[in-house]
């Protein structure tokens, strides 16, 4: 993490987006990246809008543990659930709970963040001193408790998972606002005798974009992966409620009889965490100004 | 050094009163968690004298204060299901987790320093690329899926499964506590490798382009010792910092992978707890990971102190 905040300190924000979205097809593994986010989005669009081959819910033992079929494109469950629609509403599921956290991680935490570095003073005592007790737990152990506290639905786990990323978005964006309000035209500006918040918002928050951007990714990647393992311990979703997670947790006893239940909603996690961690690698490269000009 | 002594200080109190109101925010009280539905029944003539025995009557900051007095004098709680002091709890499951963290963090520094070099000896080539996928399957598989996964097929197709019996403490039994650390250490040891190795690359490659390297070659150091000494030595500050940091995603991790290993650590002690609704024990066991985890980065500060004499300096 320490190299983006160093790398992206003086990419000016705005213009330029073209070439940006040049470099990041350019770039191999930000394409790939990008596709496969495309697709499981697509996938979850699909689920959110009720489009799939059959209710994700709907229980049919007649049909149970059949393998995967023209019927069933990736085979049906022990309660005879079709697995491809369970697959799809757990990544609509994974994406909506991960898309809150971290959306209310990155506007909480820039904005605490942006304050701590531009105002330093007691707010960033304040600040700081906050963002260096929730850094004091493990991740996933805080997303946890946090997680026991709440009466459980997608919305409070999302929280939970948002409180965890919240320090991250601090650390991230404080240490470029401490460098830039040094630079000449931030003085400048607050020299024309611009309000403070105005020059904080109009003048330094828009350099310290890509960082962000980069790190929303990232995060969202995390977030998955948080969410996956919450779910996976009873923590996440509640059933039935398809989450991959949990979706692991019960084929993980089938895997001898009935292997698709477990490589389906497996591949499908592993994939969204890869595409997510590619697009970010990708978004790094595209909006480091050390690669700005290249062929 | 003495500042960051303190810093860490303020930071545990900061934990302390974080752990407390989380204590506070969950709906109900001790009496409700220890008597349930039950609870409803009481009078409130009990229920008064149940809040002053548990001191729930108190204020707020009177309420804390006692309880932090009763961390420093060793009272963590009491778990009814375990009929046992959290603290004596802890004494069982803490060794645990620190053999666990110590091999997983052996294997992570064996696959992901070698892996790192292996990557930027040639950039863009296939050795190159496959150190990356590694790397990135590393980042991206979550260990329960990996864990699962190893755990079925191995007991499946091998009926090799060392943690299907109860766990045997090293002392007790130190072959099959080692075989029963195996998979475990395997699965949190492949996810830290991945940032390690990530970090070894970019290190070396930034050492490399070095005029101090150039120089060295000039002078005819031979290439392996130069790898070793001017290049690597220089890479491990960054190195130490990253595995460092790894510290919380191992605890983090030592929860799902105890859980499905079936390993008494500190990590299913807050995930039992939590199952059971035993508040007081999750909470102590939180807050002693999170002092675990402040007194790593500690440490790491220190390490790293001797290992790079311009901060010792500064």
């Amino acid at each position: 993490m320490t190299d983006i905040t160093q790398t992206a300190t003086l990419a000016p924000g705005g213009g330029r987006t073209m070439e940006r979205v040049r470099l990041l097809l350019r770039s191999r593994s930000g394409l790939v990246g990008l596709i496969i986010v495309i697709v499981l989005g697509v996938l979850s669009l699909l689920s959110a809008f009720g489009l799939l081959p059959y209710d994700p819910i709907a229980q049919d033992p007649p049909a149970r543990l059949q393998p995967p079929s023209a019927e069933h494109w990736f085979g049906t469950d022990q309660f005879g659930r079709d697995v491809f629609s369970r697959v799809a509403a757990g990544v609509a599921n994974s994406a909506l709970i991960s898309l809150v956290a971290v959306a209310f991680a990155t506007l909480v935490g820039t904005f605490c963040g942006l304050v701590a570095g531009f105002y330093r003073g007691v707010s960033d005592g304040v600040i700081s001193g906050v963002t260096n007790v929730l850094f004091a737990f493990p991740p996933l152990l805080l997303a946890l408790s946090l997680a026991s506290v709440f009466d459980r639905n997608w919305f409070t786990i999302a929280v939970a998972i948002a409180i965890v990323y919240v320090p991250i978005f601090i650390r991230v964006t404080r240490g470029p606002v401490l460098s830039l309000r040094e630079i000449e035209y931030v003085k400048a500006a607050t020299s024309t005798g611009q309000s403070r918040s105005m020059v904080m918002f109009r003048h330094v928050l828009p350099n310290i974009t890509s960082i962000i951007i980069v790190q929303v990714t990232l995060s969202l990647s995390w977030a998955v992966l948080t969410e996956a393992s919450l779910s996976f311990l009873g923590l996440g979703t509640p059933p039935p409620a398809p989450s991959l997670g949990s979706m692991i947790f019960e084929a993980r006893t089938l895997i001898g009889i009935a292997p698709w239940t477990m490589i389906a909603p497996g591949v499908v996690v592993v994939l969204l965490v890869v595409g997510l961690n590619l697009l970010g690698d990708g978004l790094r490269d595209a909006l480091d100004p050390r690669n700005r000009g290249k062929k | 050094m003495l500042r960051r002594i303190l810093a860490a200080l303020a930071t545990l109190l900061g934990v302390a009163v974080f752990v407390f109101i989380m204590l506070r925010a969950i709906p109900g009280n001790q009496i409700t968690a220890g008597l349930g539905t039950e609870a409803a029944a009481l009078t409130p003539a009990q229920q008064q004298q149940l809040e002053a025995y548990y001191g729930l009557d108190q204020p707020l900051i009177a309420q804390f204060f006692s309880w932090l007095g009763n961390i420093f004098t060793g009272n963590l709680g009491f778990s009814a299901r375990a009929q046992q002091s959290v603290l004596e709890l802890t004494a069982q499951s803490l060794p645990v987790t620190i053999e666990l963290a110590i091999f997983s963090i052996v294997l992570a520094l064996l696959i992901g320093i070698p892996l790192g070099m292996l990557s930027a000896s040639r950039p863009d080539s296939p050795r190159d690329a496959f150190g990356q996928v590694v790397g990135l399957a590393g980042l991206s598989i979550p260990a329960f899926l990996l864990a699962t996964t190893l755990l079925a097929v191995l007991a499946s197709s091998f009926g090799y499964n060392p943690n299907g019996e109860g766990y045997a403490y090293f002392v007790d039994n130190p072959w099959l506590n080692l075989q029963q650390m195996l998979l475990p250490s395997i699965v949190l040891g492949f996810g830290i490798a991945a940032p390690i190795m990530r970090t070894t690359r970019t290190a070396v490659l930034e050492i490399r382009s070095n005029d101090f390297i150039r120089t060295a070659k000039a002078k005819g150091v031979p290439p392996r010792r130069l790898q070793a000494k001017h290049v690597l030595g220089n890479a491990l500050v960054p190195i130490v910092t990253m595995t460092g940091l790894q510290f919380g995603y191992l605890l983090g991790g030592a929860v799902v992978v105890e859980q499905i290993f079936s390993l008494p650590g500190i990590g299913r002690q807050v995930l039992l707890g939590i199952q059971q609704k035993e508040y007081a024990l999750v909470q102590s066991t939180v807050l002693i990971i999170a002092l675990s985890f402040v007194i790593v980065n500690l440490l790491t500060d220190v390490l790293y102190r001797m290992i790079d004499p311009r901060v010792r300096a500064a």
